[in-house]
Formats: C-alpha cells, structure tokens, sequence
C-alpha cells in the first residue's frame, strides 16, 4: 500500500476540512466556550453534527451501524480537528473508547449513543502527573458480585462532563479495564480547567462498586485492551499534533509573509527562512510517521507498536517545536490573546502530555529494541 | 483483486528468480564503500560473484528496473520496481551497480537527451560498461554554481572547453564526464549554460585526487586543457543547460537523501545496547535518534511513492535531502560517542584500519555536497513555503 491517502481518503479529508475549518474553528469552538466558562470544555452541537455526518462511528463496525473504517481515517480526521484546536471529544470517544469496548457486550449498550452524538465516554488510566499505565495502582479488589475500586485518577479527558468512565485498575489477577457510569457512588469527580480550557478531570474511586459484568474483556486481561486502545489514541493524538503544527506553521508563515522591520517582509531573513523550513521538513517528516503507523495498525502488523510510539514521540517535538518557533517568530502579538498563535503551544502542550509524551515514548521504543 | 493477484504473481517470480541468481555472497552487506561495483572500462570486481550479479540483474534489465526496455532497462511500471526493491531488500541482497550513469544523468538524458543520445549512451549505463563523473563545482563555484567559468567555445566542426572542476567524484576513474559548461559569456549566468559529455581520454582532460580529512580521495581536481568535443554531445540546448543541471541535481538529492539511511535500517542503539546500558544520557541520545531515523524512513517510503505518482512537490528532494543528511551525521556522532576511545584508532586491524572514525569524517561532506543544507533550506523556504527575496 502506497503511503499517502487514497482518493476515498481524500474525500473524506477534504469534508472534515471543510466542516472543521468552519464550524470547528478556533472562534466558533475553542473561543466560543473557552469565553463563556463552559464546565464540559466543549460544545455539544458540534459533537452532534459530527455523528450526523457518520464521523462518532468512523472506528465503529459497520454491522453496529458505524463507518467501519481504520486508524487512517480517524487520523485523517484527527489532523482537522487539531488544525482548527477543536475541542472534541472524538480521540477519546470515538477513537480510543471505541477500541476498549469493540467486540464486548458494552458495545451493545454504549455504541448507539456515541453513533447518534448523544453519548461522552473518558478514558481514565493517568495516576499521577506523567503517563505510566505499567504502573498501575488503583486497586480492584473483588466485593459481591463484582468488584469494588479504590484509587485517584488524573488527566481524564472530558472526564467531568463523561457518561461513560473506562478505568484501568489493577485486580489480582491483573490490570483489568472497567466501564464505570458517571453517576457511580463513590465516584468524586473534580473538573480541573487546564492550560488550553480543556477540561482534563480528577476522578476519586472512594470504593466504588460495579457489577462483574463492568468489566471489559477478561478480568486480568486488561494490559492487552489497554495497548490496542493506547495505540489508538496515540496514533491519533500524533495526527492530530500533525495537524496542529501545520496550522501554526501557516499562520506563523503568512505572518513572515506580511511583516515588515528594516524596510523589508522579516520572511526575506535567511534567519527566518531557514527556521521556517526546519519546521517545515520535522512536520513532514512526522506526518509520514503517524501515516505509516496507522497503516501498520490497520494492517494488524507487529511492527505497528514500535511505528505508534515514533509517531508520538516525532509528532510531539515537530508541533511543541511549531509553537514555539511561532510565538517567536510573531514577536510581541504572539504573547496576545487576541492572536490565535499562543492557543496553539497551550493545545501543543496537552496532546505533548496525553499518552506519553517523547521521552516516554523514546524509552519506550528502546526497550522494544532490547536496549 | 486481479490487480492484487497480478502483482502476487510478480512478487512470486521476482523472488524465485533472485534466490535463483543472486550469488550468496552478494547477501551479505557491504563493509564498507570498497565492496561496492561501480563498472566501467576498467572495471575492478572483488570476486566473481560481484560480476555475476551486475551481470545478471544488467541482462534482465534490472539495474535500472524502471527504465524503457529499449534503452536497456527492465521496462517495470512503478509498483512492480518497489516490490522488486522489497525483495531484494528481504534477502539483503546489495545494489548490483553503483552508477552516476544510472542515479544522475539517466534521468537527465530519458528527460532531455535526443533519441540518438538515449540510444547510445543509456544501454551502456544499463549494462556498467562506462562509468561516469559530474563536473559541476568549480573552485569559485560551489553554492553559487551557476556562476561557473568553464569555457566553451563553438569551432565550428567541435566544441573547445578550456577550464577547471573540482570536488568531481571518481573522476580519476571515471570513463566520461558530464559537465556544465559556459557557453555564453554575455548572457545572464542562468542563462549562458551548457550541459556537455566527453570522453575523459580526450586528450587535455588530467584529474588530481584530492587527500580529504577521512585519509581517502573520492575527489578530484579536474583539469581542461583546449579538450576537443564533437558537435553532437551536448545535451538539451545550448545555453539552456541550467534546466537539465537542476533536473540531475534533484536526482542526486535523492540518492544522497536515501544514503541518509545507508542501508542501515536496524535500531542504532540495539547495535550499542552493552555501552549504552552504563551510560544513561547516552541510551537516551540514542534512543531519540532511532525515534527520528525511524520516522525519517516513514517519510523516505512516502516521498518515493509520492515521486513515482507525480505527488512530490518538485523541491521536496531538497527537504529530503536536507533532512537525510543531517540524520546520518548525527548518526555517525553517537557511534563516535559509543565507540569511546576505540573509535579513535586510525590504523589498527582491530579497528578495521580506523573504519568508524573514517566514516564519521566522511559524513561531514554530506551537507555539503549536492548544495549545502543552507541551500536546500533557502530552496524550501522560497519554493515550497513561498518566502520572499532572491
């Protein structure tokens, strides 16, 4: 298979684009609620008009009535969303959650309300401020007819504002993932607004019981779910990195394009240039990782792991390295609210953190390779 | 799916004729840049086996895969060249002919050359039979090429060209040059150039190695003294030789963006894991490069596939070749860091006659050579991110 998009692909691209450039956009989505101190961290009309065009079901089978397409597409529409810094719940939702409850008994119950946009789920596997899931503490001990759980979580995405909780936790016969509903008892939940208004929950399990049949998959047999849905949402959060970084790179351009000091448009400056295109070629270069390992997911390949944490870990220094360059590069209006700039080194920073960031995933690549 | 089956059917052929014909001997990957065959006249195999493949692979076309039947090549369409590619690749199997004929002026002469340069000059690329230098830089044209001073005087049944090359590769084994020329000395420097071939036995033409900082000499000072060319060997236009120049180094970009890669796809600090197990900063140095070598071999498949769709953008081997380069210094810096005080030995047996410090200087010239990574990022910057200015 060729590694660029197929002309369905493009299609599909180029209708995300358009949607996202215009409903999604940085002031009718991310301004818009960010002003007006939304506790969800996101808009619901947008989330529905995604389900309208089929885009909540994209990874959803197509005998459970959803598109049935692959990591690439979801990738594809990935990179819109963080073009336009779109605060969506569809990497989480319909990307990784999709994944976790695929082919198990809570399809059934949650899948039509994520295909008709009326449903939320959050992923809950963060315990401490950096990305760990080897080290998961949160216990699962057994309580009645199912189980009971004790333990913090962090870093939940759209975790405030969720139906659905899926929550890794270790049981003892291993980490084992659960489908928690929001209105749990014993179930804590501090929305926690970060630094890109995004709305990233603290969860407080205070013995929390759930039936035997919350469990996802095998009881211990959580860390195989867990690395398909990690590598889910980390191929796509690199997509949508990707996508981040190239708007800041256009905006950042354009700007090199207009200004004028010395008499001169400040992009006539080989300084300038020559940044300009280093950001350009790492931003390429890491939009052909995240392809290739979404390729490689789709294609059920073993070296699709390896592909998904260089992909995250590339996609992660070319975006943080686009904002950067960016705020730079604008000068003193780059430190404004008014310029959009700024918002995109904030998203960088949280999609830099969610699942790993490069150094986790650099280690990571090395154990694989036995170093 | 008759696509697919088609394509099954290839692959299935492709391998059982390699392992037919590919001497053992040729799986095995090149030590160092000794091991490979370049043809020519004069041509030195190390073993029979290295002849036997040449031959082989240049009887069945498969030394340039993709070019037309009729001018020596194998005539496959893009798809079929990469599955061959992978095959060869599955059973190591190394390049039968390394060739400026094949990598640089092929592509130039399919694109401009007339149907009776094509004819005489391709199949003899095909085939290794002559090996080829490029004059371009001059000693007051390096970055600035098209500023080139190499005297070329029409005498009405030849050519003159009076002048002097540098940093030509092989040229003192070379078999023919090809060469951009000044034509026209009154015109805008674009636009007074040739691009001509000779014969590097024509008397006039001497070359002089040049002693590099790696203790080898792939350089050559080259030399033109009243050297007689006849009328038909310049390619394209006179005066607009310019537009094949660029053509070629697009090419050679390419080729020097895929030595980014060197044939060397395994993880570099797999190859060090003892050193790097006691040296933490290192282990994470290493580990950050196989992220972006790795990624970088993502973005190679995607710009080779891209290229044989017509997708590339037209100076997208300037990135490539920017971002190649720069990848194998750094690559060859953490084996300097790895190999300690070893890695310092210059002559040794043990150290394979100095073998890792040697290639390390080498790579020094790969930002250099075939326009520095200033100019390929000057070139993304106007062509491709559309920045002002000269």
């Amino acid at each position: 298979m060729p590694l660029y998009l197929t002309d369905d692909q493009v299609m599909l691209r180029d209708t995300a684009r358009q949607l996202m450039a215009d409903e999604g956009s940085i002031a009718n989505q991310l301004r818009k609620y960010r002003d007006m101190g939304c506790s969800d961290g996101f808009g619901h009309g947008l989330w529905k008009q995604l389900a309208e065009l089929g885009f909540t079901g994209i990874r959803i089978g197509e005998a459970d009535g959803g598109l049935g397409l692959g990591h690439v597409e979801a990738g594809i529409v990935l990179e819109e969303i963080g073009r336009n810094l779109t605060p969506s719940p569809f990497l989480v939702t319909a990307v990784a959650v999709v994944e976790a409850l695929t082919g198990t008994p809570h399809a059934q119950r949650w899948f039509p309300g994520i295909l008709a946009g009326d449903t939320v789920a959050a992923l809950a596997v963060d315990e401490g401020p950096k990305h760990r899931p080897e080290t998961i503490a949160m216990r699962a001990e057994r309580a009645g007819n199912g189980f009971r759980l004790t333990g913090r979580k962090q870093f939940v995405v759209q975790g405030a504002s969720a139906d659905l909780i899926v929550v890794a936790a270790r049981a003892p016969e291993g980490v084992t993932l659960f489908a928690v509903e929001k209105d749990a008892r014993g179930l804590e939940v501090e929305g926690a607004r970060l630094v890109d208004s995004s709305i990233g929950a603290r969860l407080d399990f205070q013995g929390v019981e759930v039936d035997s049949d919350a469990v996802i998959g095998e009881v211990g047999g959580g860390d195989a779910v867990l690395a398909r849905v990690l590598n889910a949402g980390r191929a796509g959060a690199a997509s949508e990195m990707v996508g981040l970084g190239s708007a800041a790179m256009a905006m950042t351009v354009d700007y090199l394009r207009q200004r004028k000091q010395f008499g001169k448009l400040i992009g006539e400056f080989q300084a300038l240039q020559h940044r300009a295109a280093h950001l350009y070629s790492e931003l390429e270069i890491a939009r052909s990782a995240a392809l290739k390992a979404q390729q490689l997911l789709d294609e059920g390949s073993e070296e699709a792991e390896a592909m998904v944490s260089v992909a995250k870990a590339k996609a992660g220094r070319a975006s943080t390295l686009a904002g950067q360059e960016g705020i730079q590069m604008h000068g003193g209006i780059g430190m404004t609210d008014e310029y959009d700039i700024g918002l995109y080194m904030k998203r960088d920073r949280a999609l830099n953190e969610l699942f790993g960031d490069p150094n986790y995933h650099a280690d990571r690549l090395a154990r694989m390779k036995g170093y | 799916m008759s696509e697919l089956a088609e394509f099954a059917a290839f692959r299935e052929e492709t391998r059982a004729w390699l392992e037919a014909n590919c001497p053992p001997e040729m799986r095995e990957p090149m030590r160092d840049e000794s091991d490979a065959c370049w043809g020519g006249r004069n041509a030195v195999f190390k073993n029979e086996a290295q002849k036997l493949w040449m031959e082989r692979m240049a009887e069945r076309g498969w030394t340039v895969p993709d070019w037309p039947k009729e001018y020596g090549g194998g005539g496959l369409s893009p798809a079929e060249t990469k599955v061959l590619r992978q095959e060869m690749a599955r059973i190591n199997a190394r390049n039968p002919l390394m060739s400026f004929g094949i990598s640089m002026l092929g592509p130039a002469l399919l694109k401009y050359g007339s149907e009776e340069q094509k004819k005489r000059f391709l199949p003899e690329i095909a085939r290794g039979e002559i090996r080829w230098c490029q004059g371009y830089s001059e000693p007051n044209a390096g970055s600035d090429l098209a500023s080139l001073q190499t005297r070329c005087e029409d005498k009405g049944d030849h050519w003159l060209v009076n002048g002097q090359k540098v940093w030509t590769s092989y040229a003192d084994k070379a078999d023919w040059i090809f060469c951009l020329v000044r034509t026209d000395f009154t015109a805008p420097k674009h636009k007074g150039i040739s691009f001509i071939l000779f014969d590097m036995a024509t008397p006039g033409v001497s070359t002089k190695p040049i002693l590099l900082i790696s203790g080898s000499s792939p350089f050559c000072e080259t030399f033109f003294d009243d050297v007689k060319v006849p009328k038909d060997q310049v390619v394209g236009e006179v005066n607009k030789g310019w537009d094949v120049a660029k053509y070629l180094l697009g090419h050679e970009r390419e080729m020097i963006s895929g030595m980014g890669l060197g044939g060397q796809t395994g993880s570099l600090g797999e190859a060090f894991a003892d050193v790097v197990a006691g040296d933490p900063l290192l282990r994470a140095d290493m580990a950050r490069f196989d992220v972006d070598a790795m990624a970088f071999r993502a973005m190679s498949e995607r710009f080779i596939d891209e290229l044989k769709a017509g997708m590339a953008h037209p100076a997208q081997p300037s990135m490539m070749k920017y971002a190649g380069t720069e990848l194998n210094k750094a690559r060859h810096e953490l084996v300097m860091a790895a190999g300690g005080s070893d890695a310092l030995e210059w002559e040794s047996d043990r150290s394979k006659k100095g073998k890792a410090a040697r290639e390390w200087l080498r790579t020094k010239a790969n930002s250099i050579e075939g326009g520095t990574s200033e100019i390929q990022l000057g070139i993304i910057a106007k062509r491709i991110l559309d920045l002002p200015g000269a």
